[in-house]
């Protein structure tokens, strides 16, 4: 806690903001690929998990750490989905472009 | 000694910052998981920072570790071409730009004008206890007062690995199965003959000596496995 005492909460704040708007720029930039969308999506939860452990050390309330890891699990099980139907997806069509995604066009 | 922490934090900051950037911009997909693996540990560095040293080396055991490591394995087994997917990559540069900086402004709007309220230092749910270690702290609250959401967390898990491997699973048909309902249909009158045999004449010269039986459900010639591999490998060449 004393290093968070010494840096400041805004400047987590500022580096969490930052790492969210990377993240929602990756999903923007990279529309065709699938995988760096996860990426970014694991980023964005990076920059949450950040925010909500600068919260924790700063108020001196451990709830915000509990939560942190219940985010980090949550994460780690929406990647693993994920990566499944990108695999069962590429494997039935022989590739992973989003465009390509229109199977339940009508 | 104040300016240690500070000096470690602006590194860290910076690494973690640009290595996020490298993810979402870097050509070669590999590269790109590299960069992830380098973000997630200057952020575990900036957790430790901050005193949160548990989720500190969680971040660094369960992402780099495995999430990481999946991201990897992916990207090497899909045979992607990956030029073709960045073939858009200026086209959505503008608006991409223009939504960061939106998202970003607003953001910092948010911290500007904000402040803590005088009451939340009495608002804790679980102030932190002095005198043990992170670790301690933290597994004192998740197996006490969120002990049923900690075992929410393990069920979400045990989903996910289910989903993930129902989801992957592929029956190769490689080896010889136990078809059950081939067993239980098969009819006496197919496999089992009464045979006159003489006196004196061996099984062999009635020419019976091994009756000719059909292997139940062989198998390649099983029509829902034939089926699903008829699906998957024309599915590519349709488009």
């Amino acid at each position: 806690m004393a290093g968070l005492q010494q840096v400041g909460l805004g400047h987590y704040l500022v580096v969490s903001a930052i790492l969210l708007v990377l993240g929602v720029f990756g999903i923007f930039l990279n529309r065709k690929n699938v995988i760096i969308i996860l990426m970014s999506i694991e980023l964005i939860l990076l920059s949450v998990n950040l925010n909500l452990v600068a919260f924790s050390a700063s108020l001196g309330d451990m709830v915000g750490q509990v939560f942190a890891m219940f985010v980090l699990t949550v994460a780690a099980a929406e990647a693993s989905i994920g990566l499944a139907i990108l695999v069962v997806y590429f494997r039935n069509r022989g590739s992973i472009q989003v465009e390509d995604v229109n199977l339940m066009k009508g | 000694m104040a300016i240690f922490p500070t000096i470690c934090f602006y590194v860290f900051s910076v690494l973690l910052l640009a290595s996020a950037a490298m993810v979402v911009s870097a050509r070669n997909p590999v590269h790109s998981v590299l960069f992830l693996i380098v973000a997630f540990f200057n952020a575990a560095a900036l957790f430790l920072i901050a005193g949160a040293e548990f989720l500190a080396l969680i971040l660094v055991i369960v992402y780099v570790g495995a999430v990481a490591v999946l991201f990897l394995f992916v990207v090497m087994m899909l045979d992607v071409d990956f030029t073709q997917l960045r073939s858009g990559f200026q086209r959505y540069l503008p608006v991409g730009t223009a939504i960061g900086v939106l998202l970003l402004a607003e953001l910092v709007f948010v911290m500007a004008g904000w402040q803590f309220h005088p009451s939340v230092p009495r608002l804790r749910f679980a102030p932190a206890t002095t005198g043990v270690t992170n670790t301690v702290a933290l597994g004192r609250l998740i197996y006490t007062d969120y002990i049923l959401l900690f075992q929410a967390a393990g069920l979400v898990l045990l989903v996910a690995m289910i989903g993930a491997i129902v989801l992957t699973l592929r029956d190769r048909r490689r080896s010889r199965h136990q078809l059950i309902r081939m067993q239980t249909a098969r009819d006496p009158k197919e496999t089992l003959e009464l045979v006159e045999a003489g006196l004196g004449v061996g099984v062999k010269t009635l020419g019976i000596y091994r009756p000719e039986v059909t292997e139940p459900g062989g198998i390649d010639d099983d029509p829902l496995a034939a089926g699903q591999e008829a699906g998957v490998h024309h599915a590519p060449e349709a488009h």
